[in-house]
């Protein structure tokens, strides 16, 4: 079986030239998902959604329906909130979505508010994203026009605004409680969690559900098929398909829709029609599986399924949909300090271990290339970590109110652990680690792909 | 100029209108009055503060939070150039140098003449079209250094006007939620279940 075998959910209409348009988006099958929507009862929809086993897009791959099953009963006004803040490095999908289907998303929104009994949706989508906006812009200008969004949609008793939201460049906002704390006009910074599970208390402290943009515009195709056909792709607790992003040293960068939990990591990196191998003449040194916050993977993991329970196991994440692939020409420690900078920028500066871990592993890892560091630098590095991630295990502890500050360890601890030569390269000399790092990818964990067994080394 | 000149002060009525709590409108119409003076001016943030309900203290706060807002004049051209991970390992950091070097600026700073601001930016989501970079916030995919040098000839020569609008213009489409087609919206407190979830208490398919 060929690996493209599958029906393509969310990108069908990416080669479709006016696929963004509502004249486009109907021709090819555009708001049949709503109507099949608005014909079941809410409840009904939500139990489609729970039986396709969709989980969550943005990062953390929490079930969809489940999620929406979270609202406390009788507590009205429940708000929608679509996170198109996309920043996460490595990350381009929402983007795609957001630029060539926008409808679909739209559509997506609908049924999601539907189902729950949203009364408005807000539609957050990142500042830097000029095109998107006015492309969602544009589609829902039409889409009120012709009666698919507002007052008593399709004739029906179900009415709810989407309101576009801008951005306005950070990446934290992307949480979903900064993402709310932004939409309501503030700096974005988290909320703790508990009380503020943003299902419970979320915008406006009323019940709210906050949906990456990938796991909505699935929904017009599973509401239309059905929870089953989506669920009859992938394996496991991983259904249906998935975009991923395949950046780096590969001859095809690009993003690809693929079958989730099926498709291999060397499937995605080797195969002609997705990333087609490592450019010319050169060596798979590492790869990083899920986003920037992921831990990396290396190339005795290739033949592991992109499937999120196999992939968890073994110490680190699908995330964000985003593997970006390392040749052996990198320096891994200026790749660590790209990846530990972006953190340490972006810590919203609310947590201690956060803000003060995160410059201060900036600074080491500048002074170690700078050539000033000292032998006693990777055991500082990794003891810096483990104060913000106790044990750098997994799934990480953390130390802090949201997870950027465990995210800044995971490039440091893997660098370190897997190239400890080329840090003791800048070092001039060997540097002892007394440091226990406990997560399995960070330490080398054995695969036996076939069974799909993975061995922790913990 | 500063406070909102009479058309933009209807755009940012429209907006503040769409949302339950006024303050919801307070990055949107940041956005604006960058649209309208290239940078968020003091007398635009009073402004907000008075449209939305709040302090100029508490928009300055929301305002010094996120990157794009600038709070002094940047060139007419704002040139972002990624170096995270995925463009760093295909050359996002030979371009910014090459970058800082074509323009003699350094990163963060704008050039004499006013018309071009680089910045060393964070992922900006075209990771598989490395090295890229953004004027304006509008795209270059796998943009060379020939390339880069063709751009700002082209900017200097006034030939992108119509891709790439001044500093400030975010998207030239806005949303407009015609009075007749909207649902309305949704305050905090009072609203009752909506009427479709009704649909769940009756018996067999509605
Ligand atoms: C630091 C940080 C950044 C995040 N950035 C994003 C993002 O850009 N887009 C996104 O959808 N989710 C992001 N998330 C995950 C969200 O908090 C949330 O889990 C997600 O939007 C829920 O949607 P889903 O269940 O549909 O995946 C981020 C999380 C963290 C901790
Ligand atoms: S962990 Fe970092 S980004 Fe998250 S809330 Fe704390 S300081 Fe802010
Ligand atoms: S890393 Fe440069 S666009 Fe994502």
């Amino acid at each position: 079986m060929a690996v493209t075998d599958h029906p393509k959910i969310i990108t069908s209409r990416f080669d479709v030239t006016d696929g963004h348009t509502l004249d486009g988006y109907l021709r090819t099958g555009g708001y049949e998902g709503l109507k099949a929507a608005l014909a079941k009862k809410p409840a009904d929809v939500i139990e489609e959604v729970k039986s396709a086993s969709l989980l969550g897009r943005g990062g953390a791959g929490f079930p969809a329906g489940v999620k929406w099953g979270f609202c406390p009963p009788g507590v009205f006004p429940r708000y929608l909130v679509v996170n198109g803040d996309e920043s996460e490095p490595g990350t381009y999908k929402d983007r795609l979505l957001m630029e060539r289907d926008p409808h679909q998303l739209i559509e997506g929104v609908l049924i999601a508010c539907y189902a729950v009994g949203c009364s408005q949706a807000f539609l957050y989508v990142r500042g830097e994203m000029a095109h998107a906006q006015e492309r969602i812009a544009a589609a829902l200008n039409e889409a009120y026009a012709a009666g698919y969004v507002g007052k008593n949609i399709q004739d029906s008793d179900f009415s709810v605004d989407i309101v576009l939201h801008w951005g306005a460049g950070a990446y934290i906002v992307g949480e979903e409680t900064a993402l709310i704390e932004s939409l309501e006009g503030n700096r974005g910074m988290p909320r703790l969690k508990p009380p503020f599970f943003p299902a419970a208390k979320g915008l406006y402290l009323q019940p709210t559900i906050v949906n990456n943009v990938e796991t909505l515009a699935n929904l017009p195709w599973i509401i239309e098929h059905g929870g089953a056909a989506f669920a009859a792709l992938g394996a496991e607790n991983s259904k249906g398909t998935r975009m991923f992003a395949v950046s780096g040293h590969v001859r095809n960068p690009g993003v690809y829709e693929v079958e989730f939990g099926v498709t291999t990591f060397r499937d995605l990196l080797y195969a002609p029609v997705y990333g087609g191998g490592i450019r010319n003449g050169h060596e798979l040194k590492a790869f990083i599986p899920g986003g920037a916050s992921a831990p990396w993977l290396y190339p005795e993991h290739l033949d592991t399924p992109l499937e999120a329970g196999v992939v968890g196991k073994m110490g680190t994440m699908l995330g964000s949909g985003a593997v970006v692939v390392f040749d052996e020409t990198t320096d891994m420690v200026k790749a660590c300090l790209r990846l530990v900078r972006f953190f340490a920028r972006e810590s919203c500066g609310k947590c201690t271990p956060c803000r003060e871990g995160t410059s201060w592993l900036e600074k080491i890892l500048a002074r170690i290339l700078d050539g000033h560091g000292r032998p006693e630098d990777l055991d500082l590095l990794l003891d810096v970590c483990d104060n913000i991630s106790v044990g750098m295990n997994w799934p990480p502890k953390q130390t802090t109110i949201c997870p950027l500050g465990q995210s800044a360890t995971t490039p440091v601890a893997s660098a370190i652990m897997r190239f400890k030569d080329e840090f003791e390269a800048y070092l001039g000399g060997p540097a002892e680690i007394t440091v226990e790092v406990k997560g399995p990818a960070f330490v080398g964990p054995y695969v036996d792909a076939a069974s799909k067994e993975v061995a922790s080394v913990d | 100029m500063a406070r909102f000149s009479p058309d933009n002060l209807r755009t940012a009525l429209e907006i503040v209108g769409r949302y339950p709590i006024a303050k919801s409108a307070t990055i949107p119409l940041l956005h604006l009055a960058q649209e309208q003076d290239g940078y968020v001016t003091d007398d635009a943030m009073e402004h907000i503060a008075e449209l939305v309900g709040t302090t100029p203290a508490q928009v300055l706060g929301t305002c010094s939070f996120y990157e794009m807002f600038k709070r002094e004049p940047v060139g007419t051209y704002l040139v972002n150039i990624c170096t995270n991970i995925s463009c760093q390992i295909m050359g996002g950091e030979e371009l910014l140098h090459h970058a800082e070097h074509a323009l003699g600026i350094k990163a963060g700073s704008t050039t004499a003449d006013g018309l071009f601001t680089i910045e060393d930016v964070e992922c900006i989501a075209a990771c598989t079209e490395a090295p890229c970079l953004q004027v304006n916030y509008r795209y270059r995919h796998r943009i060379t250094l020939e390339e880069f040098d063709q751009l700002i000839d082209d900017l200097r020569a006034g030939e992108l006007a119509d891709e790439v609008p001044p500093h400030g213009t975010l998207a030239k489409i806005r949303q407009h939620i015609p009075a007749e087609r909207s649902a309305g919206v949704a305050p905090p407190s009072g609203v009752p279940e909506p009427v479709w979830l009704a649909r769940n208490a009756e018996g067999g398919d509605a």
